[in-house]
């Protein structure tokens, strides 16, 4: 297998928010500013990448019958030491992010990765695959919002773009999250359509 | 007796679990094409969050804060909630087979749903003691069901509707959940006590 084709299937052909529609609730969470959303994107990343490589290399040694609790036990291993890691040296980043820190564990991408790709796979492409998958929540994190904090305050990454005045605040608060995130994922239809058509 | 009409009257309209909080959105989107359905998985979702919120904080609070194992929160409550949906459906199937089969569908779903969890997490960054826990939990669980049920209705009729192409589905879907998360908005101003 390609590292590389690995990567690019995660981040655009399986994007995990605009195609396959899962782990939606950090999506809509956490997108308040796209410096916050890049920080959930990376921290699922980095809980994905050990816990597809740590499944991927002891496939042969969990038993087919509860391989599902003993995923969900290697993916909050890793969520815990990420938990306590924030807590250290990132105190004001894991105020923000609150408990959807905790919640990585039941984002259905991670045991979704796990059960379809890494316990049947070897630990070099498994990491790839947590890479790509990983790298594409993250892009789809960041871009949403970026469109929520520019619609909403006029910055982007606390950049000023436009007085904050003119800002529709309500792309910020909680209905915002869910029209930005449906006009974005009708977007990358349009966009997929269009090349298929091609 | 203030203090649980102000969590009852909080946790359904004004700090609505899905609209304002974003917790549950995978079965709020997924499970919310049939109004039949909604209502089933509002009903499984009551019946485990509050069972769930109650065995965790017992756990929380008699376990892990005397042992000082706070850190194993995490670990602890999803394999708790795990165990508990697989031992309700088995305890289920046997005593009441008309709720399993009413309810059974829904139930292996709620392993991965991040609503249950995440009420017994926040009950215990709130410092709830048990009976607020409880309350908080079950109308926790009946904002839920409202929203899915509210959701369901509406998506029923939109499947009637001419909607662009890139729109179908999901994408208009969520500007509905928008609009409706607006009008829950309008409880913000909402305290009592």
């Amino acid at each position: 297998m390609n590292f590389f084709k690995l990567i690019y299937n995660g981040a655009v052909k399986e994007n995990p928010t605009f195609v396959l529609l899962l782990g939606l609730c950090p999506t809509l969470g956490t997108t308040g500013s796209a410096s916050t959303g890049m920080s959930m994107g990376l921290a699922t990343m980095g809980v994905l990448i050990c816990s597809n490589a740590a499944i991927s290399a002891l496939k042969s040694l969990i038993p087919d019958k509860v391989r599902i609790p003993a995923f969900i036990v290697v993916i909050a291993s890793f969520v815990t030491i990420l938990q306590l890691v924030m807590k250290a040296y990132l105190p004001a980043l894991n105020e923000s992010l609150g408990i959807f820190i905790p919640l990585i564990v039941v984002n259905c991408i991670l045991l979704g990765r796990a059960e379809a790709f890494a316990s049947r796979n070897s630990v070099i492409s498994s990491v790839a695959d947590g890479i790509g998958i990983g790298f594409g929540f993250t892009v789809a994190l960041t871009l949403l919002g970026a469109v929520r904090e520019f619609l909403g305050t006029g910055r982007i990454f606390g950049l000023e773009i436009y007085p904050e005045n003119y800002g529709a605040l309500v792309f910020v608060l909680a209905p915002g999250a869910f029209i930005a995130l449906g006009f974005l994922i009708a977007l990358f239809n349009r966009l997929k359509n269009r090349s298929q058509s091609c | 007796m203030l203090i649980y009409l102000s969590i009852i009257i909080t946790a359904i309209f004004v700090n609505n679990i899905v609209l304002a909080q974003f917790l549950g959105i995978c079965p709020f989107i997924g499970v919310s094409k049939k109004l039949s359905s909604a209502v089933g998985m509002g009903g499984a979702v009551t019946f485990v969050m509050v069972l769930a919120t109650t065995v965790t904080w017992l756990l929380q609070n008699f376990i892990l804060v005397p042992l000082h194992l706070e850190f194993m929160q995490t670990i602890v409550f999803i394999l708790v909630i795990a165990a508990l949906v697989q031992m309700l459906e088995i305890v289920l199937k046997k005593i009441a087979p008309a709720l399993y089969l009413s309810l059974g569908v829904f139930l292996p779903l709620i392993t991965t749903n991040c609503a249950v969890l995440g009420v017994a997490i926040l009950v215990t960054q709130k410092d709830f003691n048990l009976a607020q826990s409880i309350v908080y939990a079950f109308s926790t669980a009946i904002g839920f069901t409202l929203a899915l049920t509210i959701f369901a209705g509406i998506r029923e009729q939109l499947s009637l509707v001419e909607v662009p192409e890139a729109m179908r589905g999901v994408p208009i879907a969520l500007v509905v959940a928008g609009l409706l998360a607006m009008a829950f908005m309008g409880f913000a101003g909402i305290s009592i006590g």
